[in-house]
């Protein structure tokens, strides 16, 4: 049986692993290396790596640590922040990384999807998308916005057609991130997940806050996605990916519970 | 024998993460397109990811599509991955596309429910249905990780190893002589793939 994922989320900015809450007040969490060496030997299914805003000078940190982190870890993990071409989208895919996230970038031109996927297959191809309840409208009609610029700036995109359109040009994967659960370790925005999750056959992975097994279980299961982000629940210490492995297979979901 | 690992580039997706894992097991790796290379080769990995028609066509461009042949007949071990367990096979249903026919069989895709998320992404057992040396110290169902929209059917059921289920089993991993090949990817299934891995080098037909 194909078991539900599970992905820690690292924010990278500068060589050091970073979290924030609402895309504000990022502090230092550790060295984004190590971490993401522990949180494999823990079992994580998958990692991703967001540079957070480092200068175009600062690039070279952040495939040094993709290098690192692919010498060390053998299990899936993409990257993201920043990648505007299918030259960038190589640079990473070559020093490692075996997916590609795409946000803003995807938005202004979506024929970055369509090269990215016909360069390196769907499977490379995650997009990135960040959702935030707006209210429904003529030009928003499922009632979320796809927001980009570091989740800044209102897309004028439904979700709801984003999410077909990017499926249909060649998108692999689409992580959504809810910018109004997001850092509040409150739960998953269940209802927008589940639309998405509906609304194309690709996987679909929730983002934006977990702060407790309970709420994985809740979006992995009535919020129909395929694999759930998470980033400070285990970056503070305050659970461990075994036990929250554990308590998933514990109330009913698949999970990997070996490696 | 030679420690050094040959690993086929046929512009099927990205060789980084193979190359990794096969140096972390102590070996080391030689990434090329070269027939030559191929056919004089000691140990063969041919991975890929992608559509089976590209794949087909830059195979025979290169000229590697009888040097690969031409490996498997002198029995020193091939290791499929993914695409590369799906194009050994005599034809695949992506694209109506003929393959290599190491083994006999087809490629087929994956049947599964209308709403069903395809492909088939993600971390899924394998039932080991018969022994091989790459199953050597790896426990019967653990997990591996899939990325696929196609899977192989070989002809003969003997020639499978390893099923897997998605709405339906599949044959995840195949073996003839000294040819295997799985559809997961073992060097991206962490410590137990890295073990099937270890064994494929370890493997003398």
């Amino acid at each position: 049986m194909l078991t539900k994922r599970l992905i820690v989320c690292l924010d990278v900015r500068e060589g050091k692993t970073t979290k924030g809450v609402k895309f504000q007040d990022n502090i230092d969490v550790g060295d984004p290396v190590e971490m993401a060496q522990r949180y494999y030997e823990e079992g994580v299914d998958e990692l991703v790596f967001y540079d957070i805003g480092a200068s175009p000078a600062k690039k070279d940190i952040l495939m040094d640590v993709v290098r690192r982190v692919a010498a060390r870890i053998f299990i899936p993990f993409a990257v993201g922040g920043g990648l505007r071409t299918t030259t960038d989208m190589r640079r990473v895919l070559l020093a490692g990384a075996d997916k590609v996230s795409i946000d803003t970038a995807a938005v202004r031109n979506p024929n970055l999807i369509v090269d990215g996927a016909a360069q390196f297959g769907s499977q490379c191809i995650v997009l990135g998308m960040q959702a935030k309840r707006v209210g429904r409208s003529e030009a928003v009609p499922s009632g979320y916005e796809v927001y980009v610029e570091g989740a800044r700036v209102a897309a004028g995109l439904d979700v709801l057609r984003w999410a077909r359109q990017a499926e249909a040009l060649g998108a692999g994967e689409i992580c959504l991130n809810s910018i109004d659960a997001d850092g509040t370790e409150g739960g998953y925005e269940l209802e927008v997940t589940r639309m998405i999750g509906e609304a194309v056959r690709i996987p679909v992975i929730a983002s934006g806050g977990a702060g407790e097994p309970e709420h994985l279980r809740q979006v992995l299961t009535e919020g129909k996605a395929d694999a759930a982000l998470i980033a400070s629940m285990v970056h503070f210490g305050k659970y461990s990916i075994p036990e929250i492995k554990r308590s998933l297979a514990r109330s009913g979901v698949p999970v990997r519970l070996t490696w | 024998m030679s420690d050094q690992v040959t690993i086929v580039d046929y512009h099927a997706g990205n060789l980084t993460s193979v190359r990794l894992a096969v140096e972390k097991l102590g070996r080391t790796a030689n990434i090329t397109s070269d027939a030559d290379e191929v056919r004089s080769a000691s140990r063969l990995i041919f991975p890929g990811v992608g559509a089976a028609g590209a794949a087909m066509s830059t195979l025979e461009a290169l000229d590697l599509h009888a040097a690969i042949s031409d490996y498997a007949a002198t029995g020193r071990p091939l290791l499929g991955i993914c695409l590369g367990a799906q194009v050994i096979l005599e034809h695949s249903d992506e694209g109506d596309t003929p393959c290599l026919a190491l083994i006999e069989g087809r490629v087929v895709r994956l049947q599964v429910p209308e709403a069903a998320k395809v492909p088939h992404m993600g971390w899924n057992g394998v039932e080991q249905v018969r022994d091989h040396p790459i199953w050597a110290g790896v426990e019967d169902g653990s997990p591996f990780y899939f990325v696929h929209s196609y899977a192989p059917a070989p002809g003969e059921e003997s020639v499978a190893i390893g099923l897997t289920d998605y709405y339906g089993r599949f044959v995840s991993a195949l073996a003839r002589d000294n040819v295997v090949a799985c559809q997961f990817h073992p060097e991206r299934s962490g410590r137990i793939g890295l073990k099937v891995l270890d064994n494929f080098l370890r493997w003398n037909p």
